[in-house]
């Protein structure tokens, strides 16, 4: 009886927590299989449940494929991702070093301030920029948008570099330098190999989040600053035809590529 | 000594970056909710006699004068309009009277007095509810956005006193964004839990898999999930066929689950979802199975081995998780702005709708300051708890 | 299609234009660079294969095509912070008086415009009321409403109290986030005659009633923005019928074969503009783009691509055949006798001064639960 009742709890749990399972993959689950429909709908029709060839199609990766606007949206993705991401790259992993050092003065403010921009409200920044960077005619430029991008993935490279360093044992540091070695010889020689990892896991996310932004770019850019989000939010609003399911998977693609290199260089910081 | 101070030193090119491309914007732009210099600066003799000015009867003739004239040189500037704009935030249908009262003083002296002139250009000149509009617009610092922002206002005698019912609106609203967030930081618990508990006691090699069930939305364009929650969710979506399909639903009578509230909610939680289970999962993994084991060797049922032992033991991933979660909700803007109608707008989204449609800056800056206060006390007490450079990344 | 692809390209030239050397190079076009905004969707193709592009090719300007969803706000703003990037704006016939006034477009001299070919001069030749100070008319549209025929069984809606009766048809539908037009079609629904709605919209009491009348379906409506929403909306099932422009639906009956059907019942017509934002850099290519637009020819072409019909009187002998289905255009036109019978002229000086209260009062209304 009481195994009985154990059972059932048992498989009520699984069944639960499989449904959670469900929940969190679920939109992958859908997106992918429909980016391939024949039709414009966004329902499996008959045809694709019963694996009918003809109800399967890849018109919408080749009208996304030819598009001029998704392509130029592209260019400007990575160029704006890729500058911003060298950017906040190159000053976190700077500044991970310094927060992380034994003589830090008012760390925890110094955190919170280099934090804030993952915590704030990205409304209360966009409308705060638009407004800076037009006073300085940056508005409506690929590098404005790279200051504000490269401003908004900071905090990530600096988690990331942090983490890794928390790990460092500080007397490789002295031991090169009673050795001899100044300090950029052993950020060079010892530091950063060590933390390699955390920072190209920091470049990482830094880069996704640039190339995830749409509201510093809606507030900010123009005609010529169109990212693959800013053409999503505008397919989403007007019309959601499946190209921008197709555009969808390309990214969780993406997503699922930049995860495996993350893990990856996790494993090896360790 | 100079050895030491040169590391800390290194944090320094980042801080002052964020200080100046980050930090000195969303304080500039805080500023224009208090400072409002454009009244003030095209007007300057105008206000200079409103301030004087009783406020009751119709001012005396030299406001008119100079009125007619400042308003000319503004019109010419191309200001009149956005004076215009600015005395009609403070009592409604003035913009035109502005404008008309711009355009008449170009015509010169010859058509009579600027008394004459104005009153013809439009009789509302004649009102001393105008000169008092115009007299508050021209204030140089005003609290006025931020009254307006609590959903207070200054009567005509200055004291402060509740809007009218059908205008109170941002009060309720931001009611409403703290109880979605507090929704569905419960919700992403609820689930949450489950979930990190169920990775946590995975052999490694499932494990491994099962993260990646969190780990692949967590990396996943924010759109590109949202997206898929319209897919899921709309009239004609997977989950409604799917339910008419099993006959639990009747085809004519759909569920609304998009472009309400509901979206809101489904959408808001799968998405903050991984920000949940993440540092619930890492505190699981250092608490040793052997623990529940001794509990339940001592006697305690499951039930009382999971209170008194488990959950106690894993409060701080519960607590970290449930203050991002709840930090991150409040200022949510995208998932809202497109998968939540008009029913499931929050905070954020007004403040971009006073941004971007309604152009009533100041009160944006001033919305804008009012979330900013709430973040930034739920983010203090996550610095207390939980301490900020413990910030997680999955 | 084939038009999404050549608006691609225009903007690709339009980026090349303004991006110079950084991300992707190219020569600047000879005739410089024109940023023009229209609305989005179908009617955004229209206007680019029946103007934008032969005017690009015709200057060799770089003309980039940016979409917005009416009102002024990016005007003002753009204005406002002294960074002006828009050149030339399809904008509602109201908000170009409004513009005007408010210093923000270009005045555009009426001499200037072209005579019609039969040489009637522009000033004779455009609808009354067409041209503004700063704002030159190009098409006729109307804001109607339709049904998915497919989600309607049995009776069918025919009036405009029938978008209003949720109990002979119940089901969700979808409107324009704006007071704009519901307010006028609310009256009519609620039994005030079409020639009596703006006296009536005049008066508090008036306005209190049609708001009020909202309130009654208020919980059914979905709000939209863009003009493309309302024709995806009906298709995908998420409302059963839906206000919309006329041209939009047309277009998804012509070339998706949705089984949409138009209630021209109390439609409400108006006239898009085009005007210049004050200021632009580019004032030379928008003026000449607005003459090139605003010609009796470029505006009957509108037509063989959307159900919108030319405001010039030598215009409409121009009018023949929508271009990628063959139907015969006019009798979709807004302005044909037997759908023009049905309808309301929008009061453009009523909206002039009232859209501001107006436009506070409906978010306000919005924002507040029911």
């Amino acid at each position: 009886m009481e195994g009985r009742v154990a059972r059932a709890g048992r498989a009520l749990w699984l069944a639960g927590t499989g449904l959670i399972f469900v929940f969190l993959i679920a939109p992958v689950l859908v997106i992918v299989p429909l980016s391939f429909n024949a039709e414009p709908y966004f329902t499996f029709t008959e045809g694709m449940l019963r694996l009918d060839p003809e109800a399967w199609s890849l018109r919408w990766y080749e009208q996304v494929a030819f598009s001029g606007e998704w392509r130029g949206a592209l260019v400007n993705s990575v160029v704006i991702g890729l500058g911003a991401a060298l950017l906040a790259t190159a000053l976190g992993t700077l500044a991970a070093i310094g927060l992380t050092s034994p003589g830090m003065p008012a760390r925890r403010v110094v955190t919170g301030l280099l934090i804030s921009p993952m915590v704030i409200p990205i409304v209360i920044a966009a409308a705060g920029m638009f407004f800076f960077y037009s006073d300085l005619g940056l508005d409506r430029t690929h590098f404005g948008l790279i200051l504000a991008h490269a401003a908004l993935g900071s905090p990530f490279v600096v988690i990331a570099v942090t983490a890794t360093l928390s790990g460092y044992d500080r007397n490789l540091t002295r031991a090169a330098e009673s050795l001899g070695a100044g300090p950029l010889t052993v950020f060079r020689r010892i530091q950063l190999p060590l933390i390699a990892p955390g920072v190209l896991s920091g470049a990482l996310f830094a880069f996704a989040v640039s190339f995830d932004e749409v509201v510093v770019v809606l507030f900010m850019g123009g005609l010529d600053q169109r990212t693959i989000p800013r053409q999503m939010w505008a397919g989403i609003r007007e019309e959601i035809s499946p190209a921008i399911l197709a555009v969808a998977t390309f990214l969780i693609a993406l997503a699922v590529a930049l995860l495996i290199v993350v893990e990856r260089l996790r494993k090896r910081a360790r | 000594m100079r050895r030491r101070l040169r590391k800390p030193a290194l944090a320094l090119p980042l801080v002052a970056f964020v200080l100046v491309s980050f930090i000195a914007p969303i304080l500039l732009m805080l500023a224009r909710g208090v400072h409002q210099p454009v009244v003030r600066d095209a007007l300057p003799e105008t206000l200079a006699i409103l301030d004087a000015w009783d406020g009751l009867g119709v001012p005396e003739e030299a406001a008119f004068a100079a009125a007619a004239e400042e308003l000319r040189a503004a019109d010419e500037a191309r200001l009149a309009a956005r004076i215009g704009g600015r005395v009609n935030r403070v009592r409604s249908g003035l913009r035109t009277v502005i404008v008309a009262g711009a355009r008449t003083g170009a015509d010169g002296a010859g058509a009579g007095s600027a008394r004459e002139r104005l009153l013809a250009a439009d009789p509302a000149w004649g009102d001393p509810a105008t000169w008092r509009a115009l007299r508050t617009a021209g204030e140089r610092f005003t609290l006025r956005n931020y009254l307006n922002a609590l959903d207070l206002d200054r009567g005509a005698d200055g004291a402060v006193v509740r809007q009218p019912e059908e205008r109170r609106v941002y009060v309720p609203l931001l009611l409403r964004t703290l109880g979605v967030s507090a929704a569905v930081t419960v919700l992403c618990l609820l689930l949450g839990y489950p979930v990190a508990h169920v990775i946590a006691r995975a052999p490694a090699r499932r494990a491994r898999w099962l993260l990646l069930a969190v780990l692949v939305p967590f990396w996943t364009s924010l759109l590109v999930r949202t997206t898929a929650w319209i897919v899921l969710l709309q009239q004609r979506g997977v989950i409604n066929d799917l339910l008419v399909w099993l006959g639990l639903v009747d085809d004519a009578a759909r569920l609304t689950l998009v472009y309400n509230m509901t979206g809101t909610l489904i959408a808001m939680t799968h998405v903050l979802l991984p920000f949940m289970v993440l540092p619930i999962y890492s505190v699981m993994q250092g608490i040793p199975p052997r623990f529940m084991r001794a509990a339940e060797s001592l006697g305690a049922t499951p039930a009382q081995a999971f209170r008194r032992v488990y959950w106690p033991l894993t409060l701080p991933g519960v607590g970290a998780g449930a203050l991002l979660v709840f930090i991150l909700a409040i200022g949510y803007y995208i998932t809202p702005a497109l998968v939540g109608g008009s029913g499931g707008q929050l905070f954020s989204n007004m403040i971009a709708f006073h941004m971007e449609t309604s152009l009533n800056w100041g009160l944006a800056a001033a919305l804008g300051g009012i979330l900013l206060a709430v973040v930034g006390a739920l983010y203090v007490l996550y610095e207390r708890t939980v301490g900020g450079e413990n910030l997680r990344l999955g | 299609m084939k038009g999404r692809r050549a608006a691609a390209l225009l903007v690709v030239a339009g980026w090349s234009g303004t991006v110079g050397g950084s991300a992707c190079g190219g020569p600047p076009a000879p005739g410089g660079s024109l940023t023009v905004v229209s609305w989005g969707g179908s009617y955004e193709r229209a206007v680019t294969e029946a103007y934008i592009r032969p005017f690009a090719e015709a200057h060799e300007v770089a003309v980039g095509i940016e979409s917005y969803n009416g009102g002024l706000a990016q005007v003002r703003s753009q204005v406002e912070v002294g960074r002006v990037h828009w050149d030339v704006v399809d904008l509602e016939a109201f908000d170009a008086l409004r513009g005007c006034e408010e210093g923000l477009l270009e005045p555009i001299p009426p001499d200037f415009l072209p005579p019609g070919p039969d040489g009637t001069p522009a000033s004779e030749d455009f609808a009354e009321g067409a041209i503004s100070e700063c704002g030159v008319g190009n098409v006729f549209y109307s804001t109607i409403y339709a049904y998915n025929d497919r989600l309607i069984q049995g009776e069918k809606p025919a009036t405009i109290e029938d978008f209003f009766d949720l109990e002979r048809f119940p089901g969700r539908r979808g409107m324009r986030r704006s007071p704009l037009v519901n307010l006028e079609f609310a009256l009519m629904a609620d039994g005030v005659a079409r020639d009596e709605v703006y006296a009536v919209l005049d008066t508090p009491e008036g306005r209190d009633r049609a708001f009020r009348k909202l309130g009654t379906i208020r919980e059914q409506v979905v709000w939209w923005e863009a003009g493309a929403q309302p024709p995806q909306m009906l298709a995908d099932g998420e409302v059963v019928m839906s206000t919309a422009y006329n041209g939009r639906i047309f277009n998804a009956q012509a070339l998706e074969s949705q089984p949409f059907v138009i209630v021209w019942d109390g439609q409400l017509l108006d006239f898009g503009q085009k005007a210049i934002v004050a200021g632009t850099p580019n004032l030379e290519n928008a003026l000449e783009f607005v003459r090139f637009a605003t010609s009796a020819e470029s505006t009957a072409r509108v037509s063989g691509y959307i159900a919108y019909g030319p405001v010039r009187a030598s215009g409409l002998p121009l009018v023949s055949t929508h271009v990628e289905t063959g139907v015969d255009m006019l009798p979709h036109l807004p302005t044909a006798p037997e759908n023009e019978r049905l309808s309301l002229r929008m009061d453009t000086a009523w909206w002039t001064d009232h859209l501001d209260e107006m436009n506070e009062r409906f978010s306000a209304w919005l924002a507040r639960s029911p």
